[in-house]
């Protein structure tokens, strides 16, 4: 086997090793636990960024693949630059949350169930990162489902409970819808490959042009609840219940963009030119640009600062579609960079509201006047961040925001201007509250004098972690033209894959 | 025109639909063990009209064969349901499947 | 000698649990767990060689003692016995070992051995019978000791329940007798490839075929004859769960397959096969509505078997048309097979530590479980995942070639029948696996009776047949090539 092969082997079956080394080693064994997790999950850095590599150094179309055959489709996976992005990004986060949540569980109980499961999830997503076809891509998406549900109801509460239900109330239909979709577009187009440009044949359009409109419904359907697409985004907000680990990487990178990477996927490399042909992708625009503005609205009225950064999760998820969906580009390289550049601010952003709880107990916004006194660089790294959701030069969101508002012109979508414009409005409305609380307004008493002497402001195993995430955000905004930043790598993506 | 072998065949499918309506009808476990007997005397008969199917004086020996083989089957079931009715009547005093028989079973007189 | 064992596989599989049967009664307590647990050990070897003998050589046929037919018996092996043999033996060795631990050395469980044995050795003659008549006799004999097993624990709800099972086994049997005798009155014959010549859609062959499939439905218990099946599944001792479940049921739907697909051509008879699919898709419905409805756990997985048994009905109408899609459902409706019996016996296995344990499996009282039996709950947890069809599980192969074959076929409602049957699966799964994570669990950790940790035997041999049939999900294919082997005409994937 090449090292690019066992490099996608890897990067896939680490974190699932590292999943059953936790189970094995069971909630006694701490120490041991905590070092096969971080072992796991740098092994797992590791091997994605040589997928990475792998990738960069491939000839166009010709990517390093492994597989085996099954059902005539065969399971499979490539090192492909879509693909490496977001297994880059669900894999180096991985590592940086798994140190956050040796800080932030360390008091809670059931902890080998949580890591266990936790590293299904992210190997989970880094194969659907990596899968080579639709057969593989939907195994791991369900994979995906099944394991989050464990970690949204960790805390065992009848509220805990309750959101675990509403998720899978959305995500196993969505599964039924997908799983249909699937095997319907197998049985009319042979096995579904994903390539560059789209792999199905252009005759398919003239042929079969309702069917494949509706198992285009039937996909969108399937991925977009993940992708919290409205109307089906409802479980977001409820799943918020889950601990703030989960809620940082899970619902904010790795479950989320695991639907929005899928909508990608097909739009991009399944459908290619079909898509604009049928109509279906100005659809998908028309949708994502509501949602942006739906959530954005949502997310002004949430007091609970978890629920409103879901709503705000949301809305962003949706620049990723956007962007995907316009036939430009500049355009999708915007949306594509906004995967990684989001994924980076809004971590942060829930690390930060983790860590907040965890330290001074406060959960909502109106809880936070003066808090930058008490946790200074804990808020300074969530007020960077959520800049740059904002759309603030030079952090991350406004390199995306950026290039998706010239490819909406490039592409002659005038209204997606207006739409980030007033998102832009939106999103500082909802976001510059908080900053103004924890800066400028009168701190709390206890809070006034900052961190208790002689002792950082936190856990460090929390301050650090979203610092770095902050750093990330801020780095990939300010060398957005740089050679391997994300921007640049998504606009790769998008110059080599769009030839039409 | 009947045959004989027809004949045998409507007999025993007429044993048959009696041992069935038994079967369903009976509470008692007793009569649903005969009832089960005598449908399979039915099918006995229709396996032992069709040995008459060759022509000549000699009958197939085949489907006798199989009577003796289906006597013994059941035979030993037979023995078996008996001791597992006897085994529900020693625990529970009556030898029906519902409790919701019992008065059924009363009005038969079983 | 090696050479010896291939020609005498199909008769060893069926002698040795037979012959160890007699030694478990006589040898009593003491040595008649070891002579199961040695029985188990040469059987599963025996059957994964026949597997392999099987894909390397095609199929095998027998005839015992060299008498062949009419009055000899002949066995014979395609690739869909040796998959039932095959999935026999795993699921019986695993019960096996769980049943060490499980039963002990109780005296009043000593029975279960040889009835066990018993059981095992008529489940393999009847996938390996090449009559008709064989067959039934077979079938007695499965329905012979899985009655008796019903009843071991001589409760009272078990003696009734294993009554009333053995009141329907044996009516079925008697259908199924006397459409054998209509058949072999018409066609001359019970070998099963002589009446793939020679069997007719006339009046005697239609009746035939219908009597038999009455009885055999009967025993399988499709909707809405399935009346016996929960009480008798429910209320046997959990071992003798699994064991019903996930094998005997099979039995009878293995000699429906034979019949339907094999023997007669479903295009001969019209309208036939559109019933037996409708009453699986049924099925699947009632039994999940069922199944969301029950307060026991051990009920739950019973109607769970109802709704499953439902997909394996949708078999035929799928393969009546022939061609490729004929192929996918005849891979797709036995991949079902396989994966629910991995599936369901781990269920039943792991709601057996769950009884033992605390004494209870009511499923109010079952939360915070995967907190005092984390094994056992995530052997539940993944023998559900097959359940309702999700990847990467053998249940979501069979489902997906089910769907694949409704859509080729152009009979798409059948695809909706499957979708919305994972859905409700999950439904009922999540029913019992949600509480499993509840903080709130006064019921299990105010428990007295809990003798502590599960037995690692039991723990193991649950998990490992749900790992079994995750297995299948991604490392299906050896068992694909097997299933096509020597498969009939009509699903070998032959336009015809």
């Amino acid at each position: 086997m090449s090292w690019e092969g066992a490099a996608l082997l890897m990067a896939v079956v680490a974190p699932f090793a590292t999943a059953v080394g936790i189970f094995a080693l069971g909630e006694a064994r701490e120490r041991a636990r905590s070092a096969v997790n971080l072992i796991g999950a740098a092994v797992t850095v590791v091997a994605v960024l040589a997928c990475a590599t792998a990738a960069w150094s491939a000839e166009p179309g010709r990517h390093a693949a492994v597989g085996i055959d099954l059902l005539d489709i065969g399971f499979g996976l490539k090192a492909d630059m879509l693909g490496a992005l977001f297994a880059v990004v669900a894999g180096v986060l991985w590592l940086i949350t798994t140190v956050y949540a040796t800080g932030y569980m360390s008091h809670a109980s059931d902890r080998a169930r949580f890591f266990g499961f936790f590293s299904i999830c992210v190997g989970s997503a880094i194969g659907i990162a990596l899968s080579k076809n639709l057969l593989t891509f939907f195994v791991f998406y369900e994979t995906l489902t099944l394991a989050t549900y464990p970690l949204v109801v960790h805390s065992g509460t009848p509220a805990a409970l309750r959101g675990g239900r509403t998720y899978l109330m959305y995500a196993l239909p969505a599964g039924g819808a997908l799983a249909a979709g699937v095997v319907w577009l197998n049985l009319l187009a042979g096995p579904v490959e994903f390539a560059a440009g789209g792999s199905l044949d252009p005759a398919l359009a003239a042929s079969h042009p309702t069917a494949l409109v509706v198992i285009f419904a039937l996909l969108m359907l399937g991925l977009g609840v993940k992708a919290a697409l409205f109307p089906v985004h409802g479980w977001l907000p409820a799943a918020m219940v889950a601990p703030a680990p989960v809620s940082s990487l899970l619902h904010a990178v790795a479950v989320v963009k695991a639907g929005v990477f899928g909508i990608a996927r097909v739009v991009l490399e399944v459908y290619g030119p079909l898509g604009p042909e049928l109509g279906v992708t100005q659809l998908l625009a028309a949708l994502a640009g509501f949602t942006i503005i739906f959530g954005s609205v949502r997310a002004l009225a949430q007091d609970d600062l978890k629920k409103r950064l879901a709503f705000s999760t949301v809305a962003q998820l949706s620049y990723i579609t956007l962007g995907v969906a316009l036939a430009s580009p500049i355009a999708i390289a915007g949306g594509l960079a906004h995967l990684a550049h989001h994924a980076a601010m809004k971590i942060t952003m829930f690390f930060t509201a983790g860590a907040v709880a965890e330290e001074v107990k406060a959960y909502r916004v109106s809880e936070f006047d003066g808090l930058g006194r008490r946790m200074p660089l804990t808020m300074a790294a969530f007020s960077l961040a959520a800049l740059g959701i904002v759309g603030v030069p030079p952090v991350a969101g406004f390199a995306s925001k950026w290039l998706l508002g010239v490819g909406a012109v490039d592409a002659g979508t005038w209204w997606v201007i207006a739409v980030l414009g007033v998102s832009s409005v939106l999103n500082a409305a909802y976001f510059f509250p908080i900053i103004h609380r924890a800066w400028f307004r009168e701190p709390k008493a206890e809070w006034a004098g900052g961190p208790p002497t002689g002792q950082p402001e936190g856990d460090l195993r929390m301050v650090v972690p979203l610092v770095v995430t902050s750093l990330l955000g801020l780095a990939m905004g300010l060398m957005a033209g740089a050679d391997l930043s994300p921007a640049s790598w998504a606009s790769a993506v998008a110059g080599w894959g769009l030839p039409w | 025109m009947v045959s004989q072998t027809d004949l045998y065949t409507l007999a025993g499918a007429l044993l048959f639909v009696i041992g069935l309506y038994g079967i369903i009808t009976r509470p008692h476990l007793l009569h649903k063990i005969l009832a089960l007997n005598i449908s399979s005397a039915g099918v006995f008969f229709v396996l032992v009209g069709i040995a008459r199917r060759v022509p000549g004086p000699t009958p197939d020996p085949l489907p006798h064969a199989m009577v003796l083989t289906g006597i013994v089957v059941t035979v030993s079931s037979t023995a078996f349901a008996l001791a597992l009715a006897k085994r529900i009547y020693t625990d529970t005093g009556v030898a029906v499947l519902d409790a919701s028989d019992i008065e059924a079973e009363e009005r038969t007189g079983g | 000698m090696g050479d010896w064992v291939t020609q005498q596989l199909p008769a060893l599989l069926i002698l040795v649990p037979f012959t160890a049967a007699p030694f478990a009664y006589l040898l009593g307590a003491g040595y008649d767990r070891q002579t199961a647990l040695l029985s188990a050990a040469l059987t599963q070897p025996l059957a994964a060689f026949l597997a392999l003998t099987v894909v390397q050589e095609g199929p095998v046929r027998y005839a015992i003692g060299g008498w062949g037919g009419p009055l000899g018996i002949e066995l014979a092996a395609d690739g869909f016995s040796a998959t039932m043999v095959l999935v026999t033996s795993v699921v019986g060795l695993l019960v096996t070992v769980y049943g060490l631990r499980y039963f002990g050395d109780l005296e009043r469980y000593r029975f279960f051995w040889p009835l066990w044995l018993f059981l095992w050795g008529s489940l393999n003659a009847l996938f390996l019978s090449a009559d008709i008549f064989n067959l039934y006799v077979c079938l007695e004999l499965v329905s012979m000791s899985a009655v008796a097993l019903v009843g071991l624990t001589l409760r009272r709800e078990a003696l009734v329940a294993a009554m009333r099972y053995m009141l329907a086994a044996i009516l079925g049997s008697l259908f199924y007798l006397l459409g054998v005798a209509l058949f072999y009155g018409a066609f001359g014959s019970v070998d099963m490839a002589t009446l793939r010549e020679t069997v007719r859609p006339d009046v005697a062959g239609q009746a035939g075929l219908a009597l038999m499939t009455a009885g055999l439905v009967l025993k399988t218990a499709l909707f809405p004859l399935h009346f016996w099946l929960p009480p008798a599944h429910s209320n046997a001792a959990s071992p003798v769960s699994a064991v019903l479940s996930a094998l005997v049921v099979k039995g009878s739907f293995f000699i429906l397959v034979r019949l339907w697909i094999d023997v007669a051509q479903p295009e001969a008879f019209p309208g036939a096969s559109v019933v037996l699919g409708v009453l699986g898709s049924s099925a699947i419905v009632w039994g999940s509505v069922q199944a969301l409805r029950q307060e026991r756990l051990k009920m739950l997985v019973a109607y769970s078997t109802v709704a499953q048994i439902g997909y394996l009905f949708l078999l035929f109408p799928l393969a009546s048309g022939g061609g490729q899609a004929a192929s996918d459902a005849w891979v797709g409706g036995i991949f079902h097979a396989v994966s629910h019996a991995l599936a369901k016996s781990a269920m039943f296995l792991a709601a057996g530590i769950v009884l033992a344990r605390f004494g209870h499996d009511r499923l109010e009282g079952l939360g915070g479980l995967s907190r005092r039996a984390p094994v056992t709950a995530m052997a539940f947890g993944l023998a559900g995942v097959t359940m309702m069809g999700l990847p990467p599980s053998g249940g979501f192969i069979a489902k997906w070639q089910l769907i694949k074959a409704s859509i080729g076929s152009g009979q798409w409602w059948w695809a909706v029948v499957v979708v919305a049957g994972g859905l409700l699966a999950a439904a009922y799964m999540f029913r019992v696996v949600g509480p499993f994570f509840a903080r709130e669990a006064e019921d299990l950790d105010d428990s007295d009776l809990d003798p502590g940790p599960s037995p690692v035997t039991m723990d193991g041999a649950a998990l490992a047949l749900a790992l079994g049939a995750l297995v299948l999900g991604v490392a299906g294919q050896p068992l694909i090539d097997l299933i096509m082997v020597g498969a009939p005409a009509l699903v070998a994937g032959v336009t015809p």
